[in-house]
C-alpha cells in the first residue's frame, strides 16, 4: 500500500478494496454501494461504466475504451468526491444518473427549484436524513433532478457550482 | 462583405446571398437525447411558454424565439445545447453508429463531439480532441452538462495524432471540423471578415490539410471521415479535400441530406479539382437561412 495517487494521470478504480494498491483509493464496489446505500440507485446502472481517479479523492464516470492509467484532460465526468468524511456527488452526475434515485431526493416546488438553479440557499422542510441530497423539480410530466443540495438544520445549500448556475 | 465578392461567379442568386449574409441569425438549439428525448424537451420548452420552429431536416434542431437561450430549465437540465443548425449538419454526415470509435479531431467548445455521443446513444467512444488549451475548459464543460460519458478529451495537434495513449489503433469515423477563417458566420460575427486576406487563406489551408491527412489515416480501411469548414473558401475546402485524395487512400462518397445546398466546386481560381468533389455540400445563408458551412463525406480504402 506505498503507492501514492498520481494527479496527472487516470487510473481505473480497483474492484474491490482487497485489490486496492494506492492509498486511500476507493474501489468501484464501495462507490456503487454509497449511490446504492445513500439514493437507492441500482448498481446495475452502472454495468456499463467504469469508475476512475484523477486528482486525489475525484472519481469519474466513463463509459467508452481507455487502458489504465491513461494520461488525458477529461474522460466521462466527475461523479464523486471521495477521501474526505462525507462523499459528495456533482450537481453534473445528479442530473446525469439522478432519475435513478429512489431515496434523498427532495422535490421543490418551482419558486424553490429556481432559486435552487441560482445556487441560493433556503429553509426547508424535510424529514429525510441530514446531507447530501439530491434536488428535483417536476418539468415536462417527470421528476428532474436539479443538482446536489447538502441539508442541515433546516436548510438547504444549493451545491451547483457557479459555473453552472442560472437566473431562470 | 468585400471579400465575399470573389464568390459572385460560383454562388447562385449572389444578391440573396449578400442580403443573407447581412442579416443576423436567430437562436438555434440542438436537442440532447442524452437527457431528453425530442418529446420531452419540447414539452419542457412549451411548459415555459418558449416558442420554437422544429428543423425539417432534423427534429433534433429547433429555432428558438428567445434572446436568452441558455436561460430556460431546458438548457439548465442540458435537454437543449446552444447549437447553430448547419453547425448539426456535420455529425448527421458522419452518422456513427452507438459503440463505434469516433474521433473529432478540433472538438472544442464541444457542440458537435457531445452531438456525436448523443447519436451514439452514449455508447461507444468519442475521442474529443483539441489542440488549444484554453479551449479544452469550455469543451469539458459542455460535455459533462449535456451527460456524455462515452466521451474522452485529449489535448494535442491533430496533424501529428498518436493513438499510443488508447488501445485501439483505428478509428470507424472520423470527423475533422477544421480551424478556418469562418466567413460563413459572418451572420453571427459581423467582425468575421476583418482580418481577411489571401495570405490567411493560405496559411490556414496548410494547417487544414494536415489535419485530414492525419484523420484519413487514423481511420480503418473502409471506415469514414467527414471534412467541414464554416467558410467558402474553395481554399480552404474543396482544395484541401483535392490535395487529401492525391495523398492518402480515400475517395469522396455521396451523401443524403434535406437542406437546400449547392455542389463542390470543381474548379476554382484556374484550378482543377477532382469530378467527385460534387458529392460536396456548399451550404449558403441564403439556400436554409442559416450560417454558410462546407461539408465533405469521405471513405477510407486502405
Amino acid at each position: 500500500m506505498s503507492e501514492q495517487n498520481d494527479g496527472q494521470r487516470f487510473d481505473r478504480l480497483p474492484e474491490t478494496p482487497d485489490e486496492r494498491t494506492v492509498e486511500g483509493r476507493v474501489s468501484r464496489e464501495e462507490v456503487l454501494e454509497y449511490f446504492e446505500d445513500r439514493f437507492a440507485i441500482p448498481p446495475a446502472t452502472f454495468d456499463e461504466h467504469t469508475f476512475w481517479e484523477k486528482g486525489a479523492g475525484k472519481i469519474w464516470i466513463y463509459c467508452g475504451d481507455a487502458p489504465t492509467p491513461i494520461e488525458i484532460e477529461a474522460m466521462g465526468m466527475t461523479c464523486l468526491r471521495t477521501r474526505q468524511e462525507h462523499w459528495k456527488p456533482t450537481t453534473d452526475f445528479a442530473q446525469r444518473f439522478g432519475r435513478h434515485a429512489e431515496a434523498c431526493v427532495i422535490e421543490l416546488e418551482r419558486e424553490e427549484a429556481r432559486a435552487f438553479a441560482a445556487g441560493e440557499d433556503q429553509e426547508l422542510e424535510w424529514d429525510g436524513d441530514w446531507g447530501y441530497l439530491i434536488a428535483g423539480h417536476r418539468i415536462a410530466d417527470g421528476l428532474e433532478p436539479l443538482g446536489i443540495g447538502l441539508y442541515v438544520h433546516g436548510e438547504l445549500r444549493s451545491m451547483v457550482p457557479k459555473g453552472r448556475q442560472r437566473e431562470l | 462583405m468585400e471579400p465575399l465578392e470573389r464568390y459572385r461567379p460560383i454562388v447562385d442568386d449572389f444578391e440573396a446571398f449578400l442580403a443573407a449574409c447581412r442579416r443576423p441569425l436567430g437562436n438555434a438549439v440542438r436537442i440532447n437525447t442524452i437527457k431528453a428525448s425530442v418529446e420531452r424537451a419540447t414539452a419542457a420548452l412549451e411548459e415555459e411558454s418558449v416558442a420554437y420552429d422544429q428543423a425539417d431536416w432534423n427534429p433534433r434542431v429547433l429555432r428558438l424565439e428567445t434572446d436568452s437561450p441558455g436561460s430556460t430549465w431546458a438548457s439548465f437540465h442540458g435537454f437543449t445545447h446552444g447549437q447553430e443548425e448547419v453547425s448539426a449538419v456535420p455529425p448527421v454526415v458522419l452518422d456513427p453508429e452507438p459503440g463505434e470509435r469516433v474521433w473529432d479531431a478540433c472538438a472544442a467548445p464541444g457542440g458537435k463531439a457531445t452531438q456525436l455521443s448523443a447519436l451514439m446513444n452514449d455508447e461507444g467512444t468519442v475521442v474529443a480532441n483539441d489542440s488549444n488549451l484554453g479551449r479544452i475548459s469550455a469543451l469539458r464543460f459542455n460535455a459533462e452538462r449535456l451527460g456524455a460519458t462515452n466521451l474522452a478529451v485529449t489535448n494535442a495537434d491533430a496533424r501529428n495524432y498518436s493513438l499510443q495513449r488508447f488501445e485501439f489503433d483505428a478509428f470507424d469515423r472520423t470527423l475533422v471540423d477544421a480551424p478556418c477563417s469562418c466567413e460563413g458566420t459572418i451572420r453571427k460575427n459581423p467582425d468575421a471578415l476583418e482580418d481577411w486576406s489571401e495570405d490567411h487563406l493560405a496559411s490556414v489551408s496548410g494547417i487544414q490539410k494536415g489535419i485530414l491527412r492525419r484523420a484519413v489515416q487514423a481511420t480503418r480501411e473502409g471506415g469514414t471521415v467527414v471534412y467541414s469548414t464554416c467558410t467558402f473558401a474553395p481554399e480552404e475546402n474543396e482544395e484541401v479535400v483535392q490535395h487529401v485524395l492525391e495523398a492518402e487512400d480515400c475517395r469522396v462518397v455521396d451523401f443524403h441530406l434535406d437542406l437546400e445546398y449547392a455542389p463542390g466546386l470543381t474548379e476554382w481560381d484556374g484550378e482543377e479539382f477532382d469530378e467527385t468533389l460534387e458529392h460536396a455540400a456548399r451550404i449558403y445563408p441564403h439556400h436554409n437561412d442559416t450560417g454558410g458551412f462546407f461539408v465533405a463525406k469521405l471513405e477510407v480504402t486502405a
